[in-house]
């Protein structure tokens, strides 16, 4: 195998040097059930609580205000489903078409089991309006859902305004972020997004995987998923992972520190990577809209180049890409998000995704952008 | 050389990703995914499960090879499974396994060999084929039990020149040696025998659900014409049938004819379903080059080898045979060599 250029950090991007090594004395030394009365269960104890006061400090929360998950799929199911079925009268679902399937899925769960699921659509650039998603409500919403950064497309939404838009018109609609693509590139805290419940996922941004987080704010009705030992306030039984909060606390604080760095040099390693390959087909179709645009995803469509063959010819020219969405038998499969964005299933099927990384180089993204082109060119 | 094996997850394709290896060609490893259930659930039966994708990653993963998995689900569906069904419902028995080869499986990979940078295509099939100078032959293989070159029947120069079959080299029993030698995870796993779309309940279940529309009543009669039942629909009928004919007689009774245009199903006698010869469409030559006279001819997957006199669509079995369903593919042999093959397109009383 060749040295391999890795272009798909928005599905993981690899741990932050330091995280592996503040993880590992909780799995070996302290390894203790924090829940236990003993010494080793309250060493324990007090690395997890110091792990949440730590991303509360980051988050601009309330320690208590932070819930550990499993990860974001967790996260955004304990969301959606937690305010559904936390007792009140309303059950009404709200979700743009563009969200992640751990949203989209367990919204039509909910559709099931009898909420009304409205689905609100995006404009050509991936974008949610907050007009949209106003005319959604109804007396009977429960929770709208919408997502920071796409996943696909890295399109910034303005959950800000969504959110004091939908508390304006009716304050007891409880509103989820899924800001599992932004923790890395964009700083915002919780109070000032206006949300009563936020989504992330430690290995999107240096952590380990299988360690996550949702932000609740405090008195939000909320009935757990996961019903057992009542950690966590009762909101998610379970002994808790100690090493993956401290990762995940390690990695929000390097990656945070690394911010700045990350937007401008990452952002413009993918901004050359961008002119690279639409200098050599000028009639190449760049999906991430700009501006609203997050530093690090690009979402390109080549025309009359299947995306199937190229991320296969890629793979073995040692880049690795994706079509932004695979199923879990790794066929390809038509994007949801770039069909709520307009565009058709063959279109859908030229698009690629590359997304940077903190590892990420100028010179590896050169190199990359040449495969792409040759690549692309033998396949046309 | 650079080679693409579709892999299906099966002992016998494992072996052939494994010696194309071991040979030191450049291998990709593919699986195809063409069925999944109306709510996306993939079928749990026949040659293309979820284990068995699994299967084939973790065989590729072994290997150290790059592997992928292809959505073909759309092709299947329109080229064999609408097939099966409109097949089933004029009365005729198709066979959707060299439906899949031919339409899907070959014709699709071929055509996407530059895609992968490959040079040939690979499959597990028990057959082989030759060079002999310009051209390719195609042979049974070499575990005659297991020798699968009636489904490869229809393969042209086309095909043939970019495909090989290095299992068809090895019998059954030294393939699964070969498999255990190198400690692959299919070694021990047993063959598949079911339709995958199908699975392992009966295939009226499963056109009665896909194509309510092909259930037609009608008329069950006697050679005579004299009506002695009703059936369902005619979908639910092969030739050579004898169970579930809805009709109590006395003496053994079989379906021996399935008239599409009256919606009638005809019982006779185990005599009548004899027949002289048949009919045959869409026929192809393995050397491209349409052959006459007599030849050795085969009309199901495991069947006996019979005489039979070819003369352009027409095929004169050298004996009356029993229970020929058109639909059905029929492959002619010159001893072990594959001539080409054909459907069935009628029978000739």
């Amino acid at each position: 195998m060749r040295d391999l250029i890795y272009l798909d950090h928005a599905a993981t991007t690899p741990m932050r040097p330091g995280v592996w090594e503040a993880m590992a004395p909780h799995a070996i030394d302290s390894f203790g059930n924090s829940s236990g009365i003993h010494g080793v269960s309250r060493r324990a104890k007090n690395a997890l609580e110091e792990a949440r006061e730590r991303i509360a400090e980051i988050l601009g929360c309330g320690p208590m205000e932070v819930v550990f998950t499993s990860g974001g799929t967790e996260s955004d199911n304990l969301a959606l489903t937690g305010a559904v079925f936390s007792g009140s009268d309303r059950t009404g679902v709200v979700v743009s078409a563009t969200e992640h399937e751990a949203v989209l899925e367990t919204a039509d769960f909910l559709g099931r089991r009898g909420s009304v699921v409205d689905t609100v659509g995006v404009d050509r650039a991936g974008r949610i309006e907050a007009s949209a998603v106003v005319a959604s409500l109804t007396p009977s919403t429960a929770v709208v859902s919408i997502m920071l950064v796409n996943n696909e497309t890295g399109v910034v939404n303005d959950v800000a305004a969504m959110s004091h838009a939908v508390k304006g018109t009716d304050p007891d609609v409880l509103v989820h972020a899924d800001a599992v693509q932004a923790f890395g590139s964009m700083k915002f805290d919780v109070g000032q997004l206006g949300v009563d419940m936020l989504s992330l996922t430690a290995h999107k941004f240096g952590g380990p995987k299988g360690a996550g987080l949702l932000y609740v704010r405090e008195g939000t009705a909320l009935e757990p998923l996961i019903h057992g030992g009542g950690q966590e306030l009762g909101r998610r039984s379970g002994t808790h992972d100690v090493p993956g909060a401290v990762g995940l606390a390690t990695a929000m604080e390097l990656a945070a520190a690394d911010r700045d760095r990350f937007v401008g040099e990452v952002g413009t390693i993918r901004d050359s990577f961008e002119e690279h390959l639409t200098r050599a087909f000028p009639d190449a179709v760049v999906n991430t809209p700009d501006p609203d645009r997050s530093p690090h995803h690009l979402n390109i469509r080549f025309p009359g180049v299947r995306n199937e063959p190229l991320l296969m010819r890629l793979d073995r020219s040692g880049v690795a890409a994706s079509a932004g969405s695979a199923c879990q038998s790794g066929a390809a499969t038509v994007s949801h998000v770039l069909e709520a964005m307009g565009r058709s299933p063959a279109e859908a099927r030229e698009s690629v995704r590359f997304s940077f990384g903190w590892t990420s180089s100028r010179e590896e993204s050169n190199r990359a952008a040449r495969i792409v082109v040759d690549l692309v060119e033998d396949l046309r | 050389m650079k080679a693409l094996v579709a892999m299906s997850g099966g002992v016998d394709s494992s072996v052939a990703a494994a010696l194309m290896k071991d040979a030191g060609h450049d291998v990709v490893g593919v699986t195809l995914k063409l069925w999944s259930g109306p709510n996306g659930e993939a079928p749990t039966a026949g040659c293309c499960t979820v284990s068995d994708a699994e299967d084939a990653r973790r065989v590729a993963a072994q290997l150290d090879i790059p592997y992928y998995v292809l959505d073909y689900s759309e092709e299947f569906k329109g080229g064999v499974v609408d097939r099966f069904v409109t097949d089933y419902a004029s009365g005729r028995t198709p066979n959707p396994c060299i439906e899949c080869n031919r339409t899907v499986k070959f014709d699709r990979l071929l055509n996407r060999l530059d895609d992968f940078g490959s040079e040939i295509l690979v499959t597990g099939h028990h057959a082989r084929s030759r060079e002999n100078g310009e051209t390719w032959s195609l042979h049974r293989g070499e575990d005659v039990a297991k020798d699968q070159s009636y489904v490869l029947s229809m393969l042209t120069q086309r095909e043939l020149s970019r495909t090989r079959f290095p299992v068809g080299e090895l019998t059954k029993p030294q393939v699964r040696n070969v498999a255990a030698g190198m400690g692959l995870r299919t070694a021990r796993k047993p063959e598949s025998m079911d339709i995958c779309f199908v699975g392992q309940r009966d295939y009226r279940g499963f056109l009665s659900d896909h194509a309510p529309g092909a259930f037609h009543p009608g008329d069950v009669v006697d050679t005579a014409g004299n009506t002695i039942g009703e059936h369902e629909g005619i979908a639910g009928f092969t030739i050579g049938q004898r169970r579930g004919l809805g009709v109590a007689v006395g003496e053994p009774r079989f379906v021996v004819r399935i008239e599409e245009a009256t919606s009638t199903v005809v019982l006779g006698s185990r005599d009548d379903l004899e027949v002289a010869g048949v009919g045959l469409e869409q026929v192809t030559w393995t050397s491209g080059i349409a052959r006459s006279g007599w030849v050795t001819a085969q009309y199901r997957a495991h069947g006996e080898p019979v005489g039979a006199t070819l003369d352009g669509n027409r095929l004169v079995f050298d004996e009356r045979q029993s229970a020929i369903a058109p639909g059905q593919t029929v492959a002619f042999y010159e001893g072990d060599m594959v001539l080409g093959g054909a459907l069935i397109a009628s029978t000739i009383s």
